[in-house]
């Protein structure tokens, strides 16, 4: 496609088009109007200036003869910017007056008539082109006549006016319309092309790309600007798509090869049944632990597909805190760690009751693997975990606050992300997966996971919002 | 107990027949839906145990299908679709009861003879007894000869769950998705810790312990006096 082929398919430029062929056909009917009525007013003006005259002379000659008539056209004849006169007899001869040349004819019928004409005082030729007029001829009583008119010049260099007005305005209008639209569209186009461009970097491979904004706010920006934020979202998706990827390779591999070493090692060096026995027991424990990390990844990934959203129904958060609550306590005592259930008040919140419960399963689960009481103790607080459950404002907050070392602020945000165990922790069971799946049990009902400083501990939050997710379209 | 597996892998399907048959029940297998749902129709089986993506007929239908025929044969659904709503839909469709794969062999075990023993009449006694252990589903109270035990709610409804099914394995997923209602797995043992808790009532300054763990399974409760 040449470019000027493309710029004349633009829309921008086929709406110039539009507006010009609009234009010029007002420009057009405005000028026709105008000269419409302005002819009619010459012609008006003539024939009331030929009417008066006609009186005026019908008058003379009713008073005073042909001779008169005579004199008194004569009289008139030479004014400079006079009128038309000629007087005949009925036989066509002239008496007096200041034209000849007329079309044949024109005496002959009283009345209304233009016709070309030659002044008395010009000579014939291609100096003196013929003259165009308006005349009238009356037949005065005797035979005789009397013809008036006035030239038509001034219509028609008014004609000439006016279509030469039509003209350049038309032209000038389309010279304007056009290289604006030429302009306006080239612009455009420049920078559609550039969001082309963009496109098709980032088509490429190339997430990174941003789309060009000028920074006018006009709705081509407005347009970029939600591409970009689409574009922010779907690298930010990709990214954790491939984070995913990549730390699940990671983290199954990790136990597959020892499942496979233990598999091998047993063969190789078993020496009776029980050595076999044991071999086998240990893989099975591996192989349960991997289904539990795998069980945790399909639902992660489940909760933030948004799939689960079909199935919210109204529950009260608090009772899901007791429920979690008294489920932990007795494992929280054995660790030598008291439970506290703060959840008085009916906390009603729209959601999957289940996996909010998971949730804060976990994150309780995390305080008992973390804050053991020596670990609180050194903090100087007492070996205690806090469930509580509480209304705020347009949310309900689920939280678990423990006095163990809690997560230094610059790690809050990583340890949410999946399969991260911050260094410390490394030597505790468990997929890693805990927080990253409250993280996302919390966005899927349109709210979040925050960590915060139980000075000293760990204080992590699941807030929902108390109507559940807000509806998307669709 | 006769068992029918419905199940097209044909290696999953020759595994749990072989296995259940090491246990000592009867187990057929069949590698697609019509052929499931013709054999379910025709034999005496005591549990089904349907796959629930199968070949020619799903095995919700064929659970459907049954049921529509009047047929109230215990099913167990098997799917690789472990989450709620799935297990919704399967029960919902006539299921008794959902495992998702990978599972144990020993959960599928268990889960099948609680099922069989489900069909065996309704156990709805109000006093359930093991050995000298008596609790009374009414008045909801325990006692273990003549010492009167208090439990918690939540330990009655454990101690009452594994009463239900005494002499049977019952593992810790089964505890949690009954007594507690929840189908997750928590990452660390927490059914352990109520279990020894609840021992620790009903089997201490006691001789003979009810309260049994099974390795690699779960647990039991048991007059193992008998």
């Amino acid at each position: 496609m040449t470019a000027l082929g493309k710029l004349f398919r633009t829309t921008t430029f086929k709406l110039t088009l539009v507006y010009l062929t609009v234009f010029a056909l007002f420009a057009g009917f405005l000028l026709g109007y105008f000269a419409l009525n302005t002819r009619r007013l010459i012609d008006e003006q003539i024939t009331d200036t030929v009417n008066a005259e006609i009186t005026g002379l019908a008058e003379q000659y009713r008073l005073g003869g042909i001779s008169r008539l005579v004199f008194v056209v004569n009289a008139r004849s030479r004014r400079p910017g006079s009128s038309l006169y000629l007087v005949t007899t009925f036989k066509g001869q002239p008496l007096a007056g200041n034209v000849t040349a007329l079309e044949p004819g024109v005496l002959d019928n009283p009345g209304w008539t233009e016709t070309t004409y030659r002044r008395l005082d010009e000579t014939e030729g291609p100096d003196h082109p013929e003259h165009h007029a308006l005349v009238r001829v009356f037949k005065l009583p005797g035979d005789f006549r009397l013809l008036v008119g006035r030239d038509l010049e001034e219509r028609e260099r008014l004609y000439r006016i006016v279509l030469s007005a039509g003209r350049w305005s038309v032209a000038i209008v389309i010279v304007l319309g056009l290289a604006g639209g030429l302009f306006v569209t080239r612009r455009v186009l420049r920078r559609v092309d550039a969001m082309t461009e963009t496109t098709r970097t980032i088509m490429a491979g190339d997430l990174g790309e941003r789309l060009p904004i000028a920074g006018s706010g006009d709705e081509i920006d407005r347009l970029a600007e939600n591409l970009n934020q689409m574009l922010e979202r779907i690298e930010s998706l990709m990214r954790g798509l491939k984070e995913v990827s990549d730390n699940i390779a990671h983290d199954l591999k990790t136990p597959l090869t020892r499942l496979r070493n233990r598999a091998e090692q047993a063969l190789r060096t078993a020496k009776g049944e029980g050595d076999y026995r044991s071999a086998l027991e240990r893989t099975i424990e591996e192989s349960d632990a991997l289904i539990s990390t795998f069980n945790a990844l399909l639902m992660i990934a489940r909760a933030e597909s948004g799939q689960v959203r079909d199935d919210m129904k109204d529950f009260d958060a608090s009772e899901i805190a007791r429920d979690v609550g008294e489920l932990y306590e007795p494992l929280a005592e054995e660790k030598g760690l008291s439970l506290r259930v703060e959840a008085d008040a009916p906390a009603p919140v729209r959601g999957n009751r289940e996996l909010v419960s998971q949730a804060l399963a976990n994150l309780v689960d995390n305080a008992i693997k973390y804050a053991a009481p020596a670990e609180q103790a050194a903090n100087g607080a007492p070996a205690e975990i806090v469930v509580r459950a509480l209304g705020a404002g347009e949310r309900i907050l689920l939280s678990v606050a423990d006095h163990g070392p809690g997560i230094p602020a610059a790690d809050r945000a990583r340890a949410v992300e999946r399969f991260v165990r911050l260094e410390r922790s490394r030597s505790q069971p468990g997929s890693g997966l805990g927080l990253s799946l409250a993280a996302a049990v919390a966005r899927l009902h349109g709210g979040e996971l925050m960590l915060e400083d139980n000075a000293p501990g760990l204080k992590s939050i699941i807030a929902l919002p108390r109507g559940g997710p807000v509806q998307t379209a669709g | 107990m006769r068992i029918l597996v419905i199940e097209d892998d044909r290696d999953a399907a020759d595994y749990l027949v072989k296995a259940l048959a090491e246990v000592g029940h009867v187990a057929d297998a069949a590698v697609d839906g019509e052929d499931g749902l013709a054999m379910a129709l025709d034999g005496q089986y005591d549990v089904l145990v349907v796959d629930r993506m199968l070949p020619k007929r799903d095995g919700l239908s064929v659970i459907g299908a049954l049921r529509e025929k009047g047929v109230d044969t215990p099913v167990l659904i098997l799917s690789a679709l472990g989450q709620v709503d799935d297990r919704v839909k399967g029960l919902r469709a006539g299921g008794d009861d959902y495992l998702s794969k990978p599972y144990s062999f020993t959960e599928l075990l268990a889960r099948v003879e609680v099922l069989a023993r489900r069909r065996g009449g309704r156990n709805e006694e109000t006093v359930l007894r093991v050995g000298d252990l008596e609790l009374d589903r009414l008045s909801h109270l325990v006692r273990r000869g003549q010492d009167e035990i208090s439990l918690q709610p939540r330990e009655f409804r454990l101690l009452e769950y594994l009463m239900k099914h005494a002499g049977k394995v019952v593992t810790r997923t089964m505890l949690l998705e009954n007594v507690w209602d929840y189908h997750f797995d928590p990452q660390t043992n927490v059914i352990d810790v109520h279990i020894s808790r609840l021992r620790a009532k009903i089997d201490k300054g006691f001789s003979q312990p009810l309260l049994h763990t099974i390795r690699g399974a779960g647990y039991m409760i048991r007059d193992s006096a008998r």
